[in-house]
């Protein structure tokens, strides 16, 4: 074990922040306690799963607040995105529901009652949420669960009615009404989007308990739309052109300046997730995707697009999302998500029943490209193994890993670090403060943290966030 | 002279045009369309219709719009749309969202960093762009072109960095010099290697 590192402090108003973050998990986790006090599975492995939550224990739960459903008695009981139903004793003696009385559209098993999580913002509508990455399977993230970052709110758009404007150092400024970019050829990419303060409050300390309040700002969905190329060549790109501007129709007119370059990459007008339209906190109906760039750059609700020789220097571009480092510099357009890993079974606030088999798995992902290795520690990094990788192995995507572990009952630190195909290895967390931010043991900036998660078993099986070294 | 698709291909590969190869079709023997390039979807923008989105101001004074407006009257318009949130030192209002305006030069490398406008925002067309886009939270965009340059100079000077004399307009704005105008640095990630 090498020394305790010096810890940086964080300034005032990210401690306010992170303070308030932490109350803000202690009460949902007194939630989930509370509607598990009835529940059999309350020493199982799963103490944060809703699968085993009976509707007497989900109720516990729903009472502290609105779900908005008040029409119907049983429905208002519902977790939301279900619709509650009578169980029957037993389903073989009595016929179902019938076919398509749902309007046509499913909803999910009332007995399903995973979550987002909201960050205890001032204000409602500039806040986000976290994906429970801990009941998470495979790669995709359910539409209803991935993560949100809004400024202004949620715009509710007509789709109908909504225009792309093209122009700036254009030959031709063009308008696209959303008919008109669904007519062009469009291709179609499973891709994570993460935000730059994902773990914000894990710098200095393990602060929150679960892998959906260290990792939520995280999420893996197939988008579909139109490379951004096409369009500019449409319009024709002039001479000296260097940057372009994505402006949102939401109230912040979220804006952020984009590399040329990255637009003619692999920029893409995205109209769909999942096989559907956007949804509204998505961007609906039109978002761009800037594969592995920070979150905040996919600008939502896209109405413009600007070329220019210069960089604009928006809000989100100098005075947030820049990286305030050691000796008073910050670094700006630090657009790339680099590689990152973490176990999201067993995680924080989980409780294994006792020694035996279990399988670990998480995610892994690069901004920079594919996945090329995902290694395990069961002992607190002093030995790994190599974990197998789910295919296709998809570049800048969520890619999922396991290794079977055969657990003996002793206290135990669970860690993962994956390599990208640049050969790019996950740092520690100790390794990127020392990097960046002791300037006389302090530092500035919370964004771009991709060090590796430590997930401390104890011999009574509970887990929990911890920093450790090797 | 402009980027062609096959321009763009030579430069980034092949997947900056694989629809166009999807086609069947190379650069030059695409047909042009009505508008634009060879698709032909989508109208031209006229410009009232850009300008009516065209809110964008740059670091030296592209997009700025007519109008003037000075410290007194930047008072006014403050108490009376900015205060309640970002308080009457401009030093902020905890539980409002609304942030420290002044205050913290000097502070960025001293291991308590205070990030506001005066400390840390490298551009004063930054200010005037954002404000007029954003702000006030709960009318974003409802302030007039005079009521922006006037809060803008009446910020700018609570931190000392314009005279209360100074008036903010198309001409003088861009010619403001931020104090952490030089603060920051291209990304020179990775910064760890293993």
């Amino acid at each position: 074990m090498s020394s305790d590192p010096v810890w940086p402090e964080y300034d005032e108003r990210t401690r306010a922040m992170v303070d308030a973050m932490v109350a803000a998990e202690q009460r949902a986790l007194a939630a989930r306690k509370a509607k598990l006090e009835d529940c059999e599975c309350k020493e199982g492995m799963f103490p944060t799963g809703g699968r085993s939550a009976t509707r007497r224990s989900f109720l516990a739960v729903a009472g502290g607040t609105t779900l908005g459903l008040a029409a119907g008695g049983a429905r208002a009981a519902a977790p939301p995105g279900a619709i509650e139903f009578p169980v029957p004793d037993d389903p073989t003696r009595i016929q179902g529901r019938p076919t398509h009385d749902d309007g046509g559209y499913g909803t999910r098993s009332q007995f399903e009652s995973e979550v987002r999580w909201r960050f205890p913002t001032a204000t409602k509508e500039s806040s986000w949420t976290m994906t429970p990455l801990e009941s998470g399977h495979g790669i995709i993230t359910p539409s209803g669960l991935h993560f949100e970052r809004h400024h202004g709110g949620i715009p509710t758009i007509d789709p109908a009615r909504h225009s792309l404007i093209v122009h700036g150092m254009v030959d031709q400024p063009m308008k696209y009404t959303m008919a008109d970019l669904m007519r062009f050829p469009s291709v179609s990419r499973f891709h994570f989007i993460e935000c730059s303060g994902n773990g914000l409050t894990e710098w200095k300390e393990p602060t929150l308990k679960t892998v959906q309040g260290t990792h939520g700002l995280t999420s893996t969905s197939e988008w579909t739309g139109v490379p951004l190329a096409t369009i500019l060549a449409e319009a024709g790109v002039q001479e000296g052109a260097a940057w372009v501007l994505a402006e949102g129709a939401d109230a912040a007119v979220m804006t952020r300046s984009i590399p040329l370059d990255k637009c003619w990459a692999d920029a893409m007008l995205a109209y769909a997730q999942n096989g559907e339209a956007l949804r509204p906190e998505q961007g609906h109906p039109l978002r761009l995707l800037l594969p592995g760039f920070e979150g905040n750059t996919h600008i939502k609700w896209l109405r413009r697009i600007e070329v220019s020789d210069a960089p604009f220097m928006s809000r989100e571009e100098t005075s947030k999302y820049t990286d305030l480092l050691m000796g008073g510099k910050a670094r700006q357009f630090s657009f790339t998500m680099e590689a990152k890993s973490v176990i999201t079974f067993p995680s924080g606030e989980m409780k294994l029943p006792g020694p035996g088999f279990y399988e670990i798995t998480g995610l892994a992902w690069s901004g920079r490209g594919r996945v090329r290795r995902v290694e395990v520690s069961t002992d607190g990094g002093q030995s790994w193994r190599v974990a197998s990788l789910e295919g296709p192995i998809m570049p800048v995507c969520h890619t999922r890993f396991r290794i079977p572990w055969r657990w003996n009952g002793d206290p135990a630190v669970l860690q993962s670090r994956c390599q990208d195909e640049t050969g790019y290895v996950q740092p520690t967390i100790k390794q990127l403060v020392e990097a960046r931010g002791l300037d006389g043991g302090k530092w500035g900036s919370v964004y771009h943290l991709n060090g590796i998660q430590s997930w401390g078993v104890a011999s009574d099986g509970s887990v929990t966030n911890v920093h450790h070294y090797a | 002279m402009s980027i062609t698709m096959r321009d763009a291909v030579a430069k980034y590969g092949p997947r900056a045009c694989v629809l166009a190869v999807g086609l069947g079709l190379a650069g030059g023997a695409l047909a042009q369309g009505s508008h634009g390039g060879p698709y032909g979807l989508g109208t031209p923008a006229t410009a009232e219709e850009i300008a009516a989105w065209d809110i964008d101001v740059m670091p030296d004074g592209r997009g700025l719009p007519p109008g003037e407006g000075g410290y007194e009257a930047g008072k006014e318009v403050y108490t009376e749309h900015c205060l309640a949130c970002h308080g009457p030192d401009l030093g902020g209002v905890a539980g409002t969202g609304g942030g420290a305006l002044i205050g913290g030069r000097g502070t960025l490398a001293s291991g308590k960093p205070r990030k506001t406008v005066e400390s840390y925002w490298p551009y004063a067309s930054t200010l005037f762009d954002f404000t007029r886009r954003a702000m006030p939270f709960h009318a974003p965009g409802s302030l007039s072109d005079d009521d922006v340059y006037a809060v803008t100079a009446y910020i700018l000077a609570e931190g000392n960095i314009i005279g209360r004399d100074a008036v903010m307009n198309a001409e003088t704005l861009p010619k403001v010099v931020m104090p952490n105008v030089d603060g920051f640095i291209p990304d020179s990630r990775p910064d760890v290697f293993d």
